[in-house]
């Protein structure tokens, strides 16, 4: 069985005891351990379940291309499913638990689908589960559903912290093994600021690990040269346990930092998101190890040979006392000498090439272990784990030819470049026939706005394998990518002996009969096999994309780290084509999975959007108001009194308003300066209106179109001096607005001579309106407000109360009414003031619902309800505000066309109901036609529906086909579920249509 | 062609399942086609279904220029509902959900449509209003919705935090027909379907070259070759400017990268399709477990069929917010489509300015849930050389006379 070895190890520290449970099961490692190693060294080796079958699974790697042990860590209000033990540090007190089994690992019932598995090949589900129809819904997708997923969804939202940093270098090189470290000092070498980044906690990746037992010492002090000499430049920044997750255009390079996963309790941020802006990026993430296809190659047990040799080196921990080896090339020799140091006992290594001559194998003989050429594993033997291995030749159908007893099989297939970050920007790779991999093409490298590639690769990612070739490799890339020369007092990196050349061997034994082949895994996770990817393309479906979408080849949370260049291979030999003809599968972002919450950083809860406030935001607040977010403004809805509704606090404002005089804070309003020679030019462009034409001191009420002539905004534009002009715009559409205005000026008449600003926080705006509005200001003392001197539709600058204003008579209430602007510092306080004033005159504040409902009882438009991008200014009853002496205004054109002339437009009325009840808001009037498809054929619908506590009944503002004609007309508006509501047809005007209140 | 059924499989099963047939014949190009369809996504393929199916059209070649189902049809998030609010909207998308509800038994071909309901929040009084129209005008329109208050929606989603600091849920319009399916699915059902009735599905087949005589469509120059055709349907998607160029006349279509991403698989915790426009996103869960994201579109024109991370950013943000408990999953990939934007947001199905040559693209983000209407429309139109009532709103026309059909107020984010 998998056990602590009594020495060795040199990530774990023997004297740090840490404690952790599994499966309620409490166990001991050590301080350094991966949960996955602590597993493996308290003899656990079966850890999860498979996806579809429910097989048994140990664990396979040593790194984040883990497809297997897959756990759920942490206390309930911390539930993390889906983490790999093999890159969760062990901290004491660790808890975690297995996965998609029930009721327990050993005793899982859905290994029931082993039974059947003949039958639920690839893509069975497409195939069945037709018939009846409503089966699907109500007894196959449930069932599917519970069974599939694989860990618990979590129950409590996430208490920990995360947080965001940015960061810009000139080089950023992802992966700190040998030729990361050496890329990283050439380029800093260079002088240029450099960032190496590492996910896990060690640097040095394999150098020490691969290194023969006399150059162990040499490599480790190889590493802590480069370290020193690294840590000595003060431009370089070296992070570990900091993922280099994606690779994006323009240099934009995503970085996943663990900071508190593996001492939880520090108080600080649990994940830290870098985003950097690099202007080079070296790839240096070396390579990783393929499996081999043989039958029940996915028993726990079965590892790949890097993988063990990490356990028994850095850890301390075998994956069992007797180990095979099974491989196609010469590196995982250096596996069977590992064991044999460690005193495992390694009865053969099991080689599918004919013959073994190189240096290593030959070390390995001179060890005593025998090396079987020529040989492949017919079966490996075990239920829940190894206990033996069928040997036969390699070139036979699988006729077995001798049987070793074992607890573990270490295989490898050979390695991989990992070419991830090299592809998530446009990267293209090639084949090497000799070494069967694919490998970055230098020529064909991502590209950035100026054509240059920004994207390099070195080291085993980029194919050099050997640590020397490696270090070499990444010298030269590290100080081109810095613009640099190769400095010449790299540290040495020992050398190695040289390799035979490995034999591509997908699938073992050759010749291997269907019944095995239906036993042998590609990918572990999901549950796919050889003769999967064979049927996908007995099936047809032979593009690559094709395969791995009809199989889930690849699409696991390991993303087919381990088994996409097999299946390849498989499918290859399926096609009767080379594996570089079939191509591989895209390289998405990210390289390992990426906590949500390290992307959401900050921004969540209160904080999850920027929130907005006036300068009367307190105020609002202390009354108690009942917010409306409008944009990212909150705004009071209304301010009810104690035991007061919603409802009734909106008739109580409204008619404070219309009886006494009501108080609005109307800051968020956008307020636009538009200002310079041509800024008449530009107003009368934007708007409907002709505004060139108003005078300093006086405004207009103006109208905005899209190029498709629709109603975009509306407001009030003052006009300040002959080259200036205020426009306001609605709260919702202040950015737009101004983003519009600026599209036109910077794109299409740039050559205008007009700039503007957005001011719309740096005013607070109020509005005092009712028939007592003079009388209230009035009292702070200061400017002349009579009607001679302040005019309706006229604006003036003075002081009131000993405050700076800017005073506009206007009005969207329909009563007398006056809006104040003031410096937004000020606001506050004159607020205040105003808010004293007011008392001895029945005062009251009032929020958006009260505005809406006293615009609409005046027929004011508003935009988003009477409009919805399909609404023109002529529907609306507004021509009057379309100059006709205009050449032209953004808009005219559009509204031309034959469409928005249509006699048979909807246009606005108004609407009484005749039992005095208020119509649905959005409800359709019907008239006893059916329109094409056979429905009852709409005639209008109502834009804005209130209860007016003025009028003492419902009003309505309705879009109506030719409305305006129709007047006195009554309509049907039908009700799901209830009789439908007649309405008559009135003008829209409901409230003083004389206007005679506003204008005093 | 064999038949599926569970049967099928117990007899292939014990036979090692050695005797499956090809899923989809692939053949040479033949010299002419009645019809040529450039374009095998889902809405090319089931133009080319409906053709055979309703009007006996067979002589008929579907060219792709990559793999069949490679291009939105295999990157949207598989979203399917009708409740839109402009009546030819309505009309098309319902029709579709129609037709998915029986396309597992029409194809024999499990696409996995599952009505689960898909619910939009109202975050806003805004919002609110907005979706009490559409529950109206879908009332009228024969498309089965509601607008219901939150304890409801957190009945019907109970993971959904419904009192958010921010943006409480206020109600939302609860379409219980809609739901989802299986992307790919859908174009390997179309696909077998097609093959099956003698029409041929040609990959790896880019379109060079569009040849006209006198005004009228004679065929394609393609990397395969010339192929002659009566009539020639551009079903396209992001690349339809592309192709239209090649015939000589301009679409008002711009293309613009949207991304999708999704979580490592857990057990089931949400059985509907949420989509949250104040805040932009939208989530819904696989039937592998994967939790399934997808927000708003890229701000710039592109054909890189990859993102920038700024959206995904906006887009986990938003739905963190809104289904608190997802804080600790995983991203497990990120991917973009490109997708095909009209003024209106609303498709085109239409004749063009050559003869015999019709337009189907602009669904922009929103196109998944289209496939069998639109094919079944667009199928009608290249028959008959005329529109049909599901298609007659959706003509290039439109654009000149401003009759748009604007969703902007019903979807005010991409789905």
């Amino acid at each position: 069985m998998s056990r602590r070895l009594t020495s060795g190890g040199r990530y774990i520290d023997r004297s740090a005891p840490q404690g952790f449970t599994f499966d309620g099961t409490t166990f001991e490692g050590y301080a350094g351990d991966t949960l996955a190693s602590a597993l493996l060294g308290a003899g656990v080796t079966l850890v999860g379940r498979s996806f579809k079958y429910h097989r048994p699974r140990g664990i396979l790697a040593a790194g984040p291309e883990e497809p297997n042990a897959l756990v759920a860590l942490g206390p309930k209000e911390r539930t993390e499913p889906n983490q790999r033990a093999t890159t969760t540090e062990l901290f004491d007190g660790l808890t975690a638990r297995s996965q998609n089994r029930w009721p327990s690992l050993k005793h899982d019932v859905g290994a029931l689908n082993q039974a059947v598995s003949k039958f639920l090949p690839a893509g069975f589900y497409y195939k069945t589960f037709i018939q009846p129809r409503h089966a699907w819904k109500h007894l196959f997708e449930p069932i599917i559903r519970r069974s599939a997923g694989l860990g618990p969804a979590p129950t409590h939202a996430d208490p920990d912290e995360y947080e965001h940093l940015y960061d810009t270098a000139d080089v950023l090189v992802a992966g700190g093994g040998v030729a990361g470290l050496t890329a990283a000092l050439a380029a800093g070498r260079a002088g240029k600021r450099v960032l190496l980044v590492e996910q896990m906690p060690h640097w040095g990746g394999r150098l020490v690990t691969d290194a023969l037992p006399d150059a162990k010492e040499e490599a480790g002090e190889t590493v802590a040269a480069l370290l020193s000499a690294l840590e000595a430049l003060p431009n370089v920044h070296l992070r570990t346990r900091t993922m280099c997750a994606g690779i994006y255009d323009h240099g934009y390079v995503l970085c996943h930092e663990r900071v508190s996963d593996h001492a939880p309790a520090a108080g600080i941020p649990r994940h830290r998101l870098w985003k950097v802006r690099a202007g080079q990026i070296v790839v240096a993430t070396g390579a990783i190890e393929r499996p081999i296809a043989f039958p029940m190659n996915d028993l726990p047990g079965v590892m790949l040979a890097g993988a063990v040799r990490d356990y028994v080196e850095c850890y301390g921990v075998t994956p069992g006392d007797t180990v095979v080896i099974v491989t196609n090339n010469d590196d995982a020799y250096r596996t069977a000498l590992s064991l044999k140091a460690a005193g495992i006992a390694v009865p053969a290594v099991v080689d599918a090439r004919g013959a073994a001559d190189g240096a290593l194998p030959a070390m390995a003989r001179a060890a005593g272990i025998d090396v079987r050429t020529g040989q492949g594993v017919a079966k490996v033997l075990g239920k829940t784990g190894v206990e033996g291995v069928q040997l036969c030749a390699q070139g036979s159908a699988g006729e077995v030819t001798d049987t070793i007893a074992c607890d573990a099989v270490a295989v490898s297939g050979g390695w991989s470049p990992a070419v991830n970050l090299w592809s998530h920007c446009g990267g293209k790779l090639r084949w090497r026939e000799d070494a069967a991999w694919f490998e970055p093409d230098a020529d064909k490298a991502p590209t950035g706005a100026d054509g240059r590639a920004f994207v390099a690769v070195c080291g085993a990612a980029n194919g050099r394998m050997g640590a020397r070739d490696a270090a070499t490799d990444a010298a030269g890339v590290g100080a081109a990518a810095a613009g640099g020369e190769v400095p010449g007092d790299l540290p040495g990196v020992p050398d190695a002996p040289e390799e035979a050349p490995l034999e591509p061997v997908w699938l073992m034994p050759a010749d291997a009969q269907i019944e095995a082949r239906e036993k042998m895994w590609l990918d572990f996770q999901n549950d796919v096999k050889v003769s999967d990817v064979e049927l996908a393309a007995r099936e047809g479906f032979e593009s690559v994309e094709h395969t791995k979408r009809y199989t889930t080849l690849g699409m696991a949370t390991d993303q087919g780290k381990t088994s996409n260049i097999n299946g390849l291979a498989i499918l290859a030999k399926a096609l009767d084509e080379g594996v570089p003809q079939v191509g591989t599968t895209t390289f998405r972002p990210p390289w390992t999975p990426l906590s949500f919450g390290s992307i959401v950083g900050e921004a969540k809860g209160s904080a999850f959007q920027p929130l907005r406030r006036t300068p009367m935001d307190s105020w609002h607040e202390a009354r108690g108001a009942t917010w409306e977010p409008v944009g990212h403004w909150r705004r009071p809805y209304c301010y009810p009194r104690r035991a007061e509704s919603a409802e009734e606090a909106v008739e109580r404002e409204v008619l404070a308003v219309r009886n006494h005089v009501g108080i609005l804070d109307a800051s968020t309003l956008g307020k636009i300066l538009v200002r310079g020679p041509d800024a008449g030019r530009f107003v009368d462009m934007l708007y409907t209106n002709m505004m060139s034409t108003l005078k300093p001191g006086r405004c207009r009420y103006g109208l905005m179109c899209s190029e498709n002539g629709f109603l975009m905004d509306d407001g009030v534009v003052a006009r300040i001096d002959e080259q200036t002009f205020l426009c306001h715009t609605t709260t919702g559409g202040a950015d737009r607005i101004h983003a519009w205005m600026e599209d036109w000026l910077q794109c299409e008449w740039w050559d205008w001579k007009v700039h503007t600003v957005n001011l719309t926080e740096a005013w607070g705006q109020i509005a005092v309106a009712g028939p007592k509005a003079r009388k209230v200001l009035e009292s702070l003392g200061g400017m002349d407000l009579s009607a001679e001197a302040l005019p309706f539709m006229g604006w003036a600058d003075g002081t009131l109360g000993g405050f700076d204003v800017r005073v506009y008579r206007i009005s969207f209430s329909g009563e007398l009414s006056f809006e104040i602007a003031v410096r937004a510092g000020q606001a506050r306080a004159l607020w205040d003031r105003l808010v004293a004033a007011g008392d001895a005159h029945g005062m009251a504040p009032y929020g958006t619902e009260a505005l809406h409902v006293l615009r609409a009882e005046k027929g004011f438009i508003m935009i988003g309800d009477e409009s919805d991008g399909t609404v023109i200014p002529q529907d609306l009853g507004l021509d009057w505000a379309i100059s006709k002496k205009k050449d032209d205004y953004l808009g005219k054109r559009a509204q031309a066309r034959m469409h928005m002339t249509d006699a048979g437009r909807w246009r606005l009325v108004g609407l009484e109901t005749l039992e005095g009840e208020v119509l649905p808001d959005g409800a359709y009037a019907v008239s006893n036609e059916k329109d094409e498809w056979g429905n009852t054929r709409t005639i209008g619908r109502v834009t804005s529906s209130y209860r007016s506590p003025t009028l003492n009944r419902g009003i309505a503002m309705a879009l109506v086909e030719k409305g305006p004609e129709r007047m006195g007309e009554v309509i049907d508006f039908p009700i799901p579920g209830a009789d439908p509501i007649a309405a008559r047809i009135v003008s829209p005007v409901f409230y003083d249509p004389e206007g005679e209140k506003q204008n005093v | 062609m064999r038949r599926y059924s569970a049967f099928a499989i117990v007899r292939e099963g014990l036979k090692h399942h050695m005797g499956w047939e090809r899923a989809w014949r692939s053949p040479e190009p033949k010299s002419r086609y009645d019809v040529v369809i450039v374009g095998a996504g889902g809405h090319g393929l089931a133009t080319a279904y409906y053709l055979g199916k309703n009007f006996g059209i067979t002589n008929v070649a579907i060219l792709e220029k990559g793999w069949l189902g490679g291009g939105n049809t295999g990157r949207n998030t598989t979203i399917i509902r009708s409740n839109y609010l402009q009546d030819p909207s309505a009309a098309i998308y319902e029709k579709s959900r129609s037709l998915y509800e029986t396309l597992s038994q029409e194809l024999n071909y499990n696409v996995m449509f599952s009505p689960r309901g898909v619910m939009m929040l109202a975050q806003t009084q805004h919002e609110v209003r907005g979706y009490k129209r559409t529950a109206f005008a879908n009332a009228i329109q024969g498309v089965k919705t509601e607008f219901v208050g939150p304890e409801r929606v957190k009945a019907l989603c109970p993971i959904l935090n419904i009192d958010g600091p921010r943006y409480p849920v206020l109600g939302a319009l609860w379409q219980a027909r809609g739901g989802t399916a299986r992307h790919d699915a859908v174009a390997w059902g179309y696909a077998r379907a097609c093959s099956e009735m003698g029409m041929d599905i040609i990959q790896q087949c880019e379109v060079t070259g569009i040849r006209q005589e006198g005004g009228r469509v004679t065929g394609v120059d393609t990397t395969k070759g010339e192929i002659g055709c009566d009539k020639l349907a551009l079903v396209v998607a992001g690349h339809s400017g592309r192709l239209a160029e090649m015939a000589g006349f301009r679409l008002p279509i711009e293309s613009v990268p949207l991304q999708a991403l999704v979580s490592e698989p857990i057990k089931p915790c949400m059985d509907v399709v949420v989509m949250a426009n104040t805040v932009h996103g939208y989530m819904s869960q696989s039937d592998k477990g994967e939790m399934v994201i997808g927000g708003g579109t890229d701000g710039y024109n592109a054909y890189t069929q990859r993102g920038s991370f700024q959206h995904v950013e906006e887009t986990v943000r938003a739905l963190v917010e809104t289904f608190p408990i997802i804080g600790r999953l995983k991203m497990l990939r990120q991917w973009g489509g490109i997708v095909d934007m009209t003024g209106d947001r609303s498709p085109i199905l239409s004749k063009t300015p050559v003869g015999g040559v019709y337009a189907n693209c602009g669904w922009g983000t929103g196109g998944f849930k289209a496939i069998p209407g639109s094919g079944w429309a667009m199928a009608e139109l290249v028959a008959k050389d005329a529109p049909g009532p599901l298609s007659s709103h959706f003509g290039l026309d439109r654009f000149r006379a401003g009759r748009f059909i604007d969703e902007s107020v019903a979807a005010g984010v991409a789905h």
